[in-house]
């Protein structure tokens, strides 16, 4: 999705505080909350252990071991050493510690967040799926959830830990040091300000960049795709181009950031730098007056330069912070988008039956368009018979193949099966009983049989899964695929890409066949067959069909024949259905859209008429 | 006859995507693919020397400036107290202003310096984006369809984040680190040389230590990379077939699938964590206990009378400083590997050689005539069996030929290899007597255009997606192609008419108008040979009509191969040929076959009592 795109909701939780955005995260991290403590408390062990080596040393060197060599007693050297080595083992070992702790629930976190992405996106409808770009999605799966897991594991503690040592420190240097320590605490002032300003800033920013690395996610996988259709053309060089504008521009907002990020951490080096430059001349001046003592001005700089180190670090784990925020709403932009194709909360169940399927007043409008495509539909599908479909290319035939699986819903009217609304049924249940073969066949990068399989129950006994599959693949006359290398068991590429059109179509027909459902769904099945495979498919169907409940989107005479009886849509409705001859004889749009094409321009309109009737 | 100019380049089989998975090499392969990797860091670095100079001198002025505030504190308490206790206060000014000017150097080296850095990272992606653009597009298609667009995604996008990650989180700390460890190191040389041996000993087991991390975690890494382009490859594939996957129903056995890969994923990262969280903590203990035995050892000197008390504190501060920032180290170290690692993948592909090779002398053809010429082809898809058994064709220029056939005859190899999607394993396919492997892919391309069945949509508007065959056309040149194909009232009936933006996949366009769509394309790119694979298949009647007769206009003066199930096509053909096997089995005008009573008869036959 396009960031500028008008209908684009503004993101989600951009209204909320960076804490508040971030805390949304909580039920996901509270399993891991125990242990994230526990490697905060380790961490800050480590770094006080950190900060007690020197002082122990000194202590050590200029007591204990002074004594000791005044009195010749060497064992006035093992100890201090064992406590030097001792507290040193202690630092490694809270480290490890810490990072042992941290490891755990930081991976753990993004895995859950990832897989309840990915759960979330497999039931949002089409619709939603048509909204988002592929490229959007997976820069959310990936990139944003890696960040997500690195400050987990990474910046939250660092944040925590500075803050801490930040303000003990400041406490320490206002209850010791007095005048130092507040000048110390007005440079705190404008870094507040600096860090507030820059953290708006920054997170505009931020998400900025991250939305435009999903769209160039995007193009890449557009690229990819469509490579096909960029050969054909030669225009590889004309998507490079364009790809390397949006590469470009990603590079500038990056760079953008980095001068923010400029901004905040000469800031945040500078302005306490010059506190601590105004404190040495006033310290020096007050310990000239006898006001403190030189032991006090050393302390007070000791305490200042550990203070330091976290200010400065501060910028980064700021901005990582906010990436990760920015990270967190966009991630929770797409689990928070409501599914409105649901199951109902008291699922009526749809129990065996013939398959009778009605369509009543059915409308169906996109969320977006002014206008409904389908518009008062009445459609009634008897048990067990065939009924074509036919309509002009974008009258919205392909859209009502989509409601009776309910993989969309009505926006007006009701389709039913069996008598029941199939709202009111759990979604599984009627897309086991309606199966859909779509006009482009999605093949799966997986073998044959389970690609045609796919909507056959795998708790089946093998023996059966094995009868259907055999049985589907030679309905569909795609016999080819004992001439693969391994047979059914060869792996068919990404979208079945290896497999010629027609191929790729007849394994899409065999898959709808092998579910064997009560209702089947066949958009355009046919299309992309020569005419002698077209006629053994058509014969083999039949026999299939029998029995079945049909609906065929079809396009030509020879499809048509499939069916006992034809629908024409037209305008949104259904506007007269028959036998094909029928509607030959008495629907002038059913023969325009229809009617052969040779006869017609080949040999004018009456000609035409007088074939049709033949 | 033209002399053969271009010998036939030895086949080769694109990499196969388990050799691109694996991740325990052996030692020679591993040897190889680090230094494809670091060879390619280098390339996109070395041209980058200046700004990179550049930056790290920033850095070290802004350390110098950082590592300045102590050393003036001291200088004030030592000197500058007295002297004003003296009643001097110009030491103290003086004093005071260095560390001032100390003060703003470092805040603005150190700002200056992320700017810096981030302009050289910026462009080293840039450039390593565009060239993996670019040779993914220059890649045959034999190769995308083994390496599917998941691991080109994931190349272009996970592995490239690591890449990004070395550069902000890593070079900051690696060059104060260094430097840090040199001065410190240096200073106690100085101070006391045989406790600097001490220090120089302890490097032993850190060197052992980073090359024990260094082999691990480079496995790990490699494993990591996989695991992730695995789960991006199951990612974007159920995305793209979402309809499928949920019209059968199959979200939980994916869903399973998916969080199989998401736990390998995550497997690896923390094989990886395990690594590097013993490896850091493992190098602060090699720093402590080095301070312990410093102390140990300078005690046990001190005793002797062979070091002063005072010294020893020096001595053991300076060690232990020393391996202060070591945790810095490591974590550089640790993001090297990490970009390494991804680097050794993106370079894979960079070193996948097109078997479409473009000649190194194209001989140019400004206005091809469109002329075709196969001369003893024989094709088959990689090691596959033979598709095309020597096939010899004229076809001249202008001429429109219909190619018919059983699914699996050779009609679209035919078609790509004519179109140049593959070369001919043996013998050669000429286009006005030029071998076509001698063609500039530009001269080929315009030349040659060829729709097919499956008619993709970019997203953009409807517009830039007809501008496809043409992106220099005009408006009016677009809506001329759109109208020839019968789609203009389609398009001015959207809500922006041709700046509608398509959907992604071509959401609300009806596959119907999308074909139309492509159709549109091929008119606007106006080649002097059109191929069309099935590239009517998905259209109504109606339809179809317009499309023939516009095709009819275009193809007047053009030379046209059409492969098509539906007969109709056939009739605007002057020719058809008739394929089995590979071979051709009939030869001529639509009336000629019809007459012979052959396969086309029959074809024919059935198709017109097929129709209405």
């Amino acid at each position: 999705m396009p960031p500028d795109s008008p209908e684009r909701p503004a993101p989600a939780g951009s209204q909320l505080g960076t804490v508040a955005s971030v805390l949304r995260l909580l039920p996901y991290v509270r399993p891991a909350l125990p242990r994230l403590v526990g490697g905060l408390v380790a961490s800050l062990g480590a770094g006080l252990a950190a900060l007690a080596i020197p002082r122990v040393l000194q202590r050590l060197v200029e007591g204990p071991l002074a004594q000791g060599v005044a009195a010749h007693d060497y064992t006035a050297l093992l100890w201090p050493t064992l406590a030097v080595l001792g507290l040193g083992v202690t630092e490694a070992g809270l480290i490890l510690l810490r990072r042992n702790l941290v490891m755990y629930p930081g991976t753990r976190v993004e895995a859950a967040l990832r897989t309840e992405l990915f759960r979330h996106l497999q039931q949002l409808p089409a619709a939603f799926h048509d909204r988002w770009s592929g490229g959007q999605l997976l820069s959310r799966s990936m990139g944003d959830l890696g960040l997500l897991r690195r400050w987990l594991v990474f910046g939250l503690l660092q944040l925590v830990v500075s803050t801490i040592t930040i303000a003990v420190g400041v406490a320490l240097l206002l209850a010791t040091a007095g005048w130092l320590g507040l000048v110390y605490l007005a440079g705190a002032i404008p870094v507040t300000i600096i860090a507030f300003r820059f953290s708006r800033r920054y997170r505009v920013i931020a998400r900025l960049s991250q939305d435009q690395s999903g769209d160039l996610a995007n193009t890449v996988e557009e690229s990819v795709h469509g490579i096909r259709v960029l050969k054909a053309f030669g225009r590889g060089e004309d998507a490079l181009e364009s790809f390397s504008g949006q590469a470009e521009e990603l590079r500038r907002t990056e760079i953008r950031k980095a001068g923010n990020q400029a901004t905040v951490t000469t800031s945040l080096q500078l302005i306490p730098e010059l506190t601590l430059a105004v404190c040495l001349m006033l310290g020096v001046w007050l310990a000239a007056e006898g006001q403190v003592t030189v032991g006090a001005l050393v302390a007070f700089f000791l305490t200042a330069a550990v203070i330091n180190g976290p200010v400065v670090d501060l910028g980064m784990t700021l901005s990582m912070t906010l990436n990760a925020r920015t990270a967190v709403d966009r991630f929770f932009e797409v689990i928070e988008t409501p599914n409105p194709l649901t199951d109902p909360a008291e699922p009526a169940e749809l129990g065996e039956g013939p398959g009778h399927v009605v369509l009543r007043g059915v409308g169906f409008r996109h969320d977006d368009a002014p206008a409904p495509v389908l518009d008062g539909v009445d459609l009634e599908l008897p048990a067990g018979t065939t009924t074509a479909l036919v309509g002009l290319t974008g009258s919205g035939k392909s859209t009502l193949a989509l409601l009776v699986p309910r993989l969309a819903d009505v926006t007006a009217g009701a389709v039913e099966i069996d008598g029941h609304d199939v709202r009111s049924l759990r979604r599984h249940d009627v897309r086991r009983a309606v199966a859909v073969a779509f006009e482009d066949p999605t093949l799966f990068s997986a073998t044959v049989r389970d690609n045609v399989l796919l909507g056959v129950d795998d708790d089946l006994p093998s023996e059966t899964r094995e009868r259907l599959l055999h049985e589907a693949v030679e309905v569909a006359q795609a016999g080819f695929v004992h001439d693969l290398p391994q047979g059914v068991d060869t792996r068919i590429g990404e979208e079945g890409l290896s497999l010629s059109g027609g191929q790729r179509q007849r394994l899409a027909l065999a898959r709808a066949i092998a579910a064997r459902p009560r209702v089947l769904v066949l958009d355009d099945p046919l299309s992309a067959l020569d005419v002698t495979t077209e006629e053994a498919v058509t014969t083999r169907l039949r026999e299939v069909l029998e029995g079945t409940t049909s609906l065929i989107i079809a396009h030509r005479p020879s499809t048509v024949a499939l069916a006992d009886r034809v629908a024409v849509l037209s305008e949104g409705r259904i506007t007269a259905v028959g036998t094909h001859r029928e509607l030959l004889a008495s629907d002038d749009h059913y023969r325009y859209v229809i009617a052969s094409l040779e006869a017609d321009w080949k040999s004018g309109e009456h000609d035409h008429d007088t074939e049709a009737t033949r | 006859m033209t002399p053969r100019t271009t010998a036939p380049p030895p086949r080769r089989d694109p990499r196969d995507v388990h050799a691109d998975d694996a991740s325990l090499l052996d030692r020679t392969t591993s040897r190889a693919v680090r230094r494809r990797s670091l060879r390619l860091l280098g390339e996109l670095l070395r041209p980058r020397w200046r700004p990179l100079a550049w930056a790290g001198l920033l850095i070290v002025v802004g350390t110098l400036g950082q590592v300045a505030g102590p050393l003036l504190v001291q200088a004030g308490i030592d000197t500058a107290l007295p002297a004003l206790r003296d009643g001097d206060p110009g030491r103290l000014a003086t004093i005071g202003g260095a560390y001032l000017a100390a003060a703003v150097l470092g805040g603005i080296c150190a700002g200056a310096y992320v700017r810096a850095a981030a302009r050289v990272a910026q462009s080293v992606l840039l450039e390593l984006r565009r060239r993996v653009f670019r040779h993914t597009q220059r890649l045959s298609l034999e190769f995308h369809e083994s390496y599917t667009s998941g691991r080109v995604i994931s190349r272009q996008t996970s592995d490239l984040e690591a890449l990004r990650e070395l550069f902000d989180g890593g070079l900051t700390g690696v060059v104060s680190s260094l430097m840090h460890m040199v001065f410190t190191g240096a200073a106690l040389f100085f101070v006391d040389w045989r406790s600097g041996l001490v220090l120089t000993a302890a490097l032993v087991p850190a060197w052992l230590l980073t090359r024990w991390f260094q082999r691990r975690s480079q496995l790990h890494y490699r494993e990591q990379r996989g695991a992730s382009a695995r789960l991006i490859v199951k990612f974007v594939e159920t995305m793209t077939g979402m309809r499928a996957v949920q019209a059968f129903r199959r979200e939980p056995t994916t869903q399973a699938e998916y969080a199989r890969l998401g736990e390998e994923y995550r497997d690896a990262n923390l094989r990886i964590f395990g690594v590097n969280g013993r490896y850091q903590p493992g190098l602060v203990l090699i720093g402590n206990v080095t301070v312990a035995a410093a102390l140990a050892y300078g005690g046990w000197r001190v005793f002797e009378g062979q070091l002063e008390l005072g010294a020893l504190v020096a001595v053991l501060l300076y060690v232990k400083r020393f391996f202060q920032p070591i945790q810095q180290l490591g974590m550089f170290y640790n993001a090297l590997q990490s970009a390494v690692a991804a680097l050794e993948k993106v370079s894979g592909l960079l070193a996948e050689e097109p078997t479409v090779v473009e000649p190194q002398r194209p001989t140019p053809l400004r206005r091809a005539r469109g002329e075709l010429r196969l001369e003893d082809v024989t094709f088959g898809y990689g090691k596959g069996p033979v598709v095309l058994p020597e096939l010899d064709l004229t076809i001249p220029a202008g001429q429109t030929v219909a190619l018919v056939g059983s699914t699996g005859a050779g009609k679209s190899t035919l078609a790509k290899l004519v179109t140049r999607f593959y070369d001919a394993s043996e013998g050669r396919v000429l286009l006005d007597g030029v071998d076509v492997r001698d063609l500039s892919t530009r001269d080929l391309r315009r030349a040659v255009v060829m729709v097919t069945q499956e008619a993709y949509l970019f997203s953009g508007t409807v517009r830039e997606n007809i501008a496809l065959g043409h992106p220099d056309a005009t408006d009016e040149q677009i809506e001329a192609a759109a109208r020839a194909v019968g789609v203009h009232d389609f398009v001015t009936g959207l809500p922006d008419g041709y700046g509608t933006e398509v959907n992604k996949r071509g959401g609300r366009v009806s596959s119907g108008q999308r074909q139309l769509l492509s159709f549109a394309r091929a008119f606007l790119a106006d080649p002097a040979v059109l191929v069309l694979d099935e590239a009517t298949s998905s259209l109504d009647v109606p339809g179809e009509r317009l499309v023939q007769a516009g095709l009819q206009t275009l193809l007047a003066d053009r030379t046209a191969i059409i492969i098509a199930h539906r007969l109709s096509t056939v009739a605007i053909a002057d020719r058809v040929l008739v394929m089995e096997g590979g071979r051709v089995v009939e030869d001529g005008t639509p009336q000629e076959l019809v007459m012979q009573q052959g396969r086309f008869a029959a074809l024919d036959a059935a198709w017109r009592d097929s129709v209405v």
